[in-house]
């Protein structure tokens, strides 16, 4: 166990890489370059990680079985799902084996599904199978008897969308990489050796520069580079998220056919127990408008219970809404600028769950292909990161948990300390919800945000409690 | 007994069986225990998630509690206390920080506390888990998520237990009798909030509460609905709508959601009872027995939302109807009567089944909420004839209460109807 001094930002160090951006990619690259043996810095501008586009998605460990043929993202993905395989039970990643159906609703998307099918077996995955209407009602008798028919794709599964990166860069620190938050990127130059790059507290050295900024990676390459060969265009996708008694409404991923600009409203389970219902699809000029808006809420409401009718009495616990780094082109944009030492990774749209750890394999194997080479570690470390899915037993049900403070996400006093402490400590009520899930259940934080805001006073930059009461004697 | 060295409560080993288990340990499941107790019950164990029971007027650092328990007026941790210190004197077992999360066929309870998980089998359970309100997702307000956006419970919970404030300047969104407790709430920590804020063209809460705002100086926006929660980090603004459309924007550093409530009816979502749709809580008959009849519910998870005091009398009821089942004195339940309401205007009927025949036992009333302000004749139809009537004039949240006809004869099939005409 590494202690906490040596994993922060050391000034007089030249790092290999500085990755910029932690969100799932960046997580994921820090992990790889780790594992490789070089010495990594990931810095991020948001008070803490996956803060930016990961932090909303619709949690699906995808095939590709509809990404575009022949495409880097294809690849990225097929590469990720299969290292996620290989990697999860080390890293005690929870896996949900739901498989999706894609389900036609009306004639012309039936007419569509032979094409998608072929498309499916281009890329790679043969093991789908079509589905009459009678087959779809057998497997998902809770699904409107308006499904057409449809295609089963066994081996899309449903995985942890924060616990995932999370493992990933505390994989990275336990060899060697270093965090630094709060920090976004202001200036930088590279003097045909190294980087020196500037944040507003800090200088930081390294040799080589990757890109990772998602929605504002294009920022960042004109930052450093002067230019950007892509644009972000903000894409927002808003989910409503369905109490845990409505997860025993279905069994497989609900994916519709998908149009040529979106993947389409997607109804599935979510590792933690509850129904997820998402995205949207807005295109929109701001990359950090996160907001809801009624109109669309009641829209994937009615959407839902005409997919699943009993949806109609069930308690709907969260909305939220997401920001996807979309570019205009339809595929990952990776470059790497050997002689300036500088990788960029843009564009990556809505799959970079499934993908991260196949994108930090190819981006590393573009870099050591170029001529580098470290020691790898050993041995390798694997950190031991507390599950919160329900597929696993959670803390609650384990001796000296400190007994439950969230009542409806089971969360212990003992699973909210340990998220509060270590190099990776959470820094926001938000990164504290994505490491514990406190106050994400159907009550909002009605019970346990009194108990938050003492157990979290003075570590937070926004605090719950702004102050004490007035004295009223 | 206490460990003394630990900063920990450690709370007291649950038995493997008992005769009565009570699930939460507010007004009614307290006052439900303390009386079975009374009753001659033996083993009563009342299982309470949080730190110390009494449920929420433990937040509610405000009078008046305890009129028909204490004959006095009390503030609510007050009046909390003197309802455990009663039921500890009754001999009922309070197991703190104890969290029930599976209820199973024939009352089985899987239970988990700073110990891990146990099971309990008593031979009876009662369940009290009360109601919470509606917090901002499921209301559906636009708007980003910022810091600041609380319900009145998180309000009072941070207020009356932690001594801190979530915000200086809020606007409180409801005018039930909970959103005046809040307006109280904020006065007491310091706080003043912008606005209140009603959609419909008058109070909901009762008109005794009509004047509160005015004398702490906030503005009552009537007709008028949020429209959207502005700020990034935290609360800057909120933009509101009124009847003609007319928009406005008012400045806050923070937005409270008030009442709305629903039963906290989730553990028996998950489980095998039936819960009505309408309401929210479970389906009982006239003794609150569950669809399984090894439990019973009492207190507000019957239907949102009673007083304490309600709720208190509820529970001693309950307690009377368990000690009977108990003792193999009530009807089986098997020959149900539904009850059943017609016309949109009716929200719930509680209880939702009557278990025949009939006898001198159970509730003597069923319970109506209306969901508008609207006048009628309310009837009670059953096997083809009307067997009563009334004119009445109903407003939304406001208790109505028709009497059981005692002389129900089972007739095969045929469910009780209630029906409004307006």
């Amino acid at each position: 166990m590494q202690n906490i001094q040596s994993t922060q930002h050391d000034q007089e160090m030249v790092y290999d890489i500085v990755i910029i951006g932690a969100g799932v990619v960046g997580c994921a690259m820090a992990r790889r370059f780790s594992i490789e043996g070089a010495s990594v810095l990931i810095i991020e501008k948001a008070a803490d990680i996956l803060d930016g586009a990961s932090k909303a998605n619709s949690a699906i460990l995808h095939t590709g079985f509809d990404a575009p043929n022949g495409s880097l993202e294809l690849s990225c993905i097929k590469a990720g799902y299969q290292e996620y395989q290989e990697i999860h039970e080390q890293l005690q990643l929870p896996i949900m084996k739901t498989g999706a159906i894609v389900v036609a609703w009306n004639a012309v998307e039936e007419a569509r599904l032979g094409r998608l099918m072929d498309h499916a077996r281009t890329n790679g995955i043969e093991d789908i199978e079509l589905l009459t209407a009678k087959q779809i009602t057998e497997k998902e008798p809770h699904l409107s008897r308006s499904a057409r028919g449809g295609f089963h794709v066994p081996r899309e599964y449903v995985i942890d969308p924060w616990t995932s990166p999370y493992a990933y860069l505390m994989q990275a620190i336990e060899n060697g990489a270093r965090v630094l938050r709060n920090a976004e990127i202001k200036s930088g130059a590279f003097d045909g050796t190294h980087w020196r790059l500037h944040t507003p507290h800090d200088t930081i050295r390294c040799r080589t520069t990757i890109n990772c900024a998602g929605l504002y990676g294009d920022h960042v390459d004109t930052t450093l580079n002067g230019k950007s060969s892509f644009e972000i265009r903000p894409r927002k996708g808003q989910f409503l998220v369905y109490d845990k008694a409505a997860n025993a409404l279905i069994s497989s991923i609900i994916l519709p056919v998908p149009s040529e600009t979106t993947k389409g409203i997607v109804v599935c389970r979510t590792i933690f127990g509850n129904l997820l219902v998402g995205p949207t699809a807005e295109e929109q000029e701001s990359r950090n408008d996160a907001s809801v808006q009624k109109g669309m809420l009641n829209f994937l409401r009615e959407k839902a219970e005409q997919m699943i009718p009993e949806l109609s009495n069930q308690t709907i616990t969260a909305t939220y809404a997401g920001i996807r780094p979309a570019t205009k082109s339809k595929d990952y944009q990776i470059q790497h600028d050997v002689d300036r030492h500088y990788i960029s990774v843009g564009g990556i749209r809505s799959t970079g769950l499934s993908a991260a750890l196949g994108i930090a394999s190819y981006v590393y194997d573009k870099y050591s292909n170029a001529g580098y080479k470290h020691n790898v570690p050993e041995p390798l470390n694997w950190p031991t990161v507390q599950p919160i899915a329900e597929t696993e037993p959670r803390d609650w049900s384990k001796p000296d948990n400190g007994g439950v403070i969230c009542h409806c996400e089971l969360v212990t006093r003992r699973e909210v300390q340990q998220a509060l402490e270590g190099p990776l400590a959470a820094n926001s009520i938000g990164g504290l919800k994505r490491r514990t899930r406190v106050t994400m259940g159907r009550c909002q934080g009605f019970y346990c945000s009194a108990q938050l805001s003492e157990m979290t006073a003075g570590k937070f930059d926004q605090p719950l409690g702004i102050g004490a009461t007035a004295d009223d004697k | 007994m206490t460990n003394k060295t630990s900063t920990r409560t450690i709370p007291a080993p649950c038995p493997a069986t008992c005769d009565v288990a009570v699930i939460g340990g507010g007004p009614s499941g307290l006052a439900a225990a303390t009386r079975l107790k009374q009753l001659g019950i033996n083993s009563v164990h009342v299982l309470e998630r949080e730190s110390e029971a009494g449920g929420i007027p433990r937040h509610c650092g405000h009078p008046p509690f305890g009129m028909r328990e204490f004959k006095r007026c009390l503030t609510g941790p007050d009046y909390a206390l003197r309802l455990v210190q009663r039921a500890k004197k009754a001999g009922v077992q309070i197991h703190t920080n104890t969290s029930v999360v599976g209820l199973h066929k024939a009352g089985k309870l899987t239970v988990t506390n700073d110990m891990g998980t146990s099971e309990i089998t008593p031979k009876c359970v009662v369940i009290s888990t009360g109601v919470r309100e509606t917090p901002r997702a499921p209301r559906f307000v636009s708007g980003e998520r910022p810091l600041g956006v609380l319900t009145t419970g998180a309000l009072q919970s941070m207020i009356y237990l932690k001594k801190t404030i979530p915000f200086k300047r809020p606007v409180i969104i409801g005018t039930e009798l909970v959103s005046f407790s809040a307006l109280l709430t904020c006065r007491s920590g310091g706080i003043k909030p912008a606005a209140m804020i009603e959609p419909q063209d008058r109070i909901t809460a009762r008109s005794f509460c009509r004047p509160l705002p005015i004398l702490m100086g906030v503005p009552l926006y009537l007709n008028t609905q949020i429209v959207e929660i502005i700020g990034k980090e935290r609360v800057s603004a909120i933009r509101l709508v009124n009847a003609k459309g007319l928009e406005q924007t008012i400045t806050c550093d923070g937005v409270l959601f008030t009442g709305q409530f629903t039963p906290e009816s989730s553990l028996l979502r998950m489980a095998h009872l039936n819960v009505d749709q309408q309401c929210g809580g479970p389906i009982v008959d006239q003794f609150g027995r569950c669809s399984d009849p090894t439990y019973f519910a009492t207190g507000n998870l019957l239907r949102p939302v009673e007083t304490a005091g309600w709720c208190w009398q509820e529970g001693r009821r309950t307690a009377d109807y368990v000690a009977l089942g108990l003792a193999n004195e009530l009807p089986a339940h098997d020959q149900l009567c539904n009850v059943l309401s017609r016309g949109p205007a009716i929200k719930f009927v509680v209880p939702q089944v009557l278990s025949l025949p009939l006898g001198n036992h159970g509730a003597k009333t069923l319970q109506l909420r209306f969901s508008t302000t609207t006048t009628g004749r309310l009837s009670v139809r059953y096997g083809g004839k009307t067997v009563w009537s009334r004119n009445i004039s109903a407003k939304p949240e406001r208790r109505v209460l028709i009497p059981i006809p005692k002389d129900i004869k089972p007739i095969d099939g045929a469910s009780l109807e209630i029906n409004f005409d307006d």
